[in-house]
């Protein structure tokens, strides 16, 4: 990892709009139009927002899931300005999250960002070589801020299309007050070979706690993209309500990969959604570690004939969290195919529940779904569950599901015990394996400090 | 040396082993022959210290090297020489026998570090030694393995692991003429070349014709019913255990 020198850099941000902001605590129409405002951002925009927030106030809390009700709306900042997050010093960072970067080798400088605190790296640099071979290729990558202001009408012609702001009370209250994420579109017949990652530019203002993201592949086209990172994404605010909504035009590609660990108070409620255009392919990679409850389940529509799509889903619960996670596939038109793989670890108590919908509409005939969701339970007190739905309207179709729940048997324990290795080791080994069908998918990087982060979790060491 | 006095193991409230006494010398190969209930396993998985076994510690002894074995568990007796070859191994999946065996042997042996490739080179030697490919290396322990592939697996274990003292329980069944050729070869090119003791636990005496015991043991209703070298199989072959 390159070092990156910090003097004369320590307030970070290039933004050249001085005043330092934030609304006020709560949500009201007012905090909805400040927010608005200090963005200078067009009129459709302010509608759109202030018809979500009538949304949000108007949609109960969802019955179904977990616990929500603990979620206080009246004390959450809606809006800060990246600058006035500066504000944490690094000592009000709590222990446990120190110690984790010092465990897993996050570089010092990334490690205040991660935390919360304002020293950035100048990942700029890089970002900049990359955003000239983009742009030659005409591809755009910036965050969802400078797109509305950049490109108004491409994003206007997509914004709010694949996730309208009345699908869920979250997607609702994200519409209202989001910020930051990133905005990409790929031009027809081009590949971007690279992996865009919002790691590069970690500094832009794309890792809030209600970012906006949405990818544009035009025909032909291919992007992959990578958000999050292992180290533990410290926060004081307790709510993280995404939106990411991505297009598949004819024939395109798009994956999509997040790996993301918030701290253990963080209810990270993200709503994640592809369209998929004729013979057009999509995948999510979804890992979630961290966060005391997630409620997640990224969702391909399968709208042109041959179109596929794919959901690879990873949880990992410990003590005092949640996982809720799963996938949902809705076939629209015929020959089209869907595969959901879940894979969950659930211990000390911790909890993990796959919850996913298969659709298949009339029609969509010849159509093929594969779901299979494994858990496994490390002790007694921890649990795993599956809510599958299915809702099948057209007969020529090929539905497979499995489903298994498994704990570390006794058994596999001897059988390394008896080779020398320790109780604790076999278990972690035996976790990293279980995982390994999604770890394998992802950047090197990211698998090698998935599993550290895995070890990390399951001994409190890495060995 | 190997030494277990009055031994007595029970299981499930039952008792099963009732007084044994073995001696194995480095480099000596024992077999240990019973019909079906003697005890045979439940002496294979005691010694390695699985927890569904329980010993009777008063007045019994079991050491290596001097090192009493009663009160380690089974990660530390595997570090202080044991290897027990299962009958039935277990599969885990996304652990490839490579990262599996490359964790052991770092556990067993943490004076003796080895490169990866030298590892790797190792690994292979054994592989072939038994008849397996190479590639297994890269694939889940015992994950989709034949009966036999298994049995094989067990023994790359013990080629690469190299324990001072090897109970093998049954590696024999399950496998054709063969397989069993190779693989008792490979354990006695082991044995001494490492001066390895082995506890060769077994229903046949197919495979005593290529790995040769120094001590015969017949095991029955949870003693030891007599002692000698091949004879005593040959009296079995004819006779059968009843009259012994």
């Amino acid at each position: 990892m390159q070092q990156f020198d910090l003097s004369g850099y320590e307030f970070g941000f290039h933004d050249n709009i001085k005043p330092v902001f934030a609304t006020k605590k709560g949500l009201t129409k007012k905090t909805v139009e400040e927010i608005s405002n200090i963005k200078n951002e067009p009129q459709w925009m302010q509608d759109f927002r202030l018809r979500a927030l009538d949304i949000f106030f108007a949609k109960k809390m969802p019955m179904w899931g977990s616990d929500l009700s603990r979620i206080n709306f009246d004390n959450i900042y809606y809006y800060v300005k990246p600058t006035d997050k500066q504000g944490r010093t690094w000592d009000e960072v709590p222990i446990e999250i120190k110690n984790t970067f010092e465990k897993i080798g996050i570089p010092q400088a990334e490690r205040k960002f991660l935390a919360g605190v304002g020293a950035q790296y100048d990942s700029e640099v890089i970002y900049h070589s990359i955003s000239k071979m983009l742009s030659k290729k005409g591809v755009i990558f910036v965050d969802t801020d400078t797109a509305i202001q950049k490109y108004p009408e491409l994003v206007k012609q997509y914004f709010g299309k694949v996730i309208p702001a009345a699908d869920n009370k979250f997607a609702a209250l994200n519409s209202a007050v989001w910020s930051g994420g990133s905005f990409i579109y790929v031009p027809k017949g081009v590949r971007v070979d690279l992996p865009l990652q919002a790691y590069f530019r970690i500094n832009a203002r794309n890792m809030g706690q209600f970012e906006r993201t949405l990818i544009i592949a035009d025909e032909g086209s291919y992007v992959s993209y990578i958000e999050g990172c292992t180290a533990p994404i410290f926060t004081t605010n307790s709510l993280h309500a995404a939106v990411v909504e991505i297009i598949v035009k004819k024939g395109a590609r798009v994956r999509y990969t997040t790996v993301q660990n918030w701290s253990k108070n963080v209810y990270n409620l993200v709503t994640k959604r592809m369209f998929i255009e004729e013979e057009g392919f999509g995948e999510w990679i979804d890992g979630n570690l961290g966060s005391q409850l997630t409620m997640k389940y990224p969702s391909v529509y399968l709208k042109g004939r041959k179109a596929r799509g794919e959901v690879l889903s990873l949880a990992f619960a410990g003590k005092g969290q949640h996982q809720d996670a799963g996938g949902k596939a809705i076939h629209l038109a015929p020959e089209t195919s869907s595969v959901i793989t879940s894979k969950s670890v659930s211990k000390d108590g911790g909890r993990t529940s796959y919850r996913g919908m298969l659709k298949v509409v009339k029609g969509a005939e010849n159509s093929k779904s594969t779901v299979r969701c494994d858990a496994l339970i490390l002790d007694d007190k921890s649990r795993a569950d599956t809510y599958p739905t299915m809702d099948i309207d057209e007969e020529r179709v090929t539905i497979g599901h499995e489903a298994s729940v498994s704990k570390i048997g006794e058994e596999q324990l001897f059988y390394f015990q008896s080779r020398g290795i320790s109780q604790v080791l076999a278990e972690v080994m035996i976790v990293n394996g279980f995982v390994e069908p999604i770890v394998r998918e992802l950047p090197m990087e990211y698998a090698v400090e998935l599993n550290r982060l895995i070890q990390l979790e399951m001994t409190g060491a890495v060995g | 040396m190997l030494n277990i006095q009055n031994l007595h193991v029970t299981t499930e409230g039952k008792d099963i082993l009732k007084g044994i006494n073995l001696l194995i010398k480095p480099g000596e190969v024992h077999a240990i022959m019973g019909p079906n209930g003697a005890g045979k396993t439940t002496l294979a998985m005691s010694l390695m210290g699985n927890p569904n076994y329980q010993f009777k510690m008063q007045n019994a002894k079991f050491k290596i090297n001097d090192k009493n074995m009663f009160k380690l568990t089974p990660e530390e007796r595997a570090r202080a020489g044991l290897f027990v070859s299962f009958q039935h191994p277990v599969s885990v999946i996304g652990v490839s026998v490579l990262a599996f065996l490359r964790t052991a042997y770092k556990a067993l042996h943490p004076q003796k570090p080895i490169k990866l490739s030298e590892f790797k080179e190792t690994v292979k030697k054994s592989l072939l030694q038994v008849g397996l490919p190479e590639d297994f290396m890269q694939r889940s322990i015992n994950e989709g393995f034949s009966g036999g592939e298994k049995k094989r697996m067990e023994i790359v274990q013990l080629l690469v692991l190299k324990p001072r003292y090897a109970i093998l329980d049954e590696i024999d069944s399950g496998l054709d003429i063969d397989s069993l050729r190779i693989i008792a070869k490979a354990v006695a090119k082991i044995v001494k070349k490492q001066k390895m003791g082995i506890l060769l636990i077994t229903h046949y005496q197919r495979i005593l014709h290529y790995l040769k015991p120094d001590f015969v043991h017949v095991l029955k209703e949870g003693k030891i019913a007599a002692s000698d070298g091949m004879a005593l199989v040959t009296k079995i072959e004819r006779k059968g255990y009843a009259t012994i």
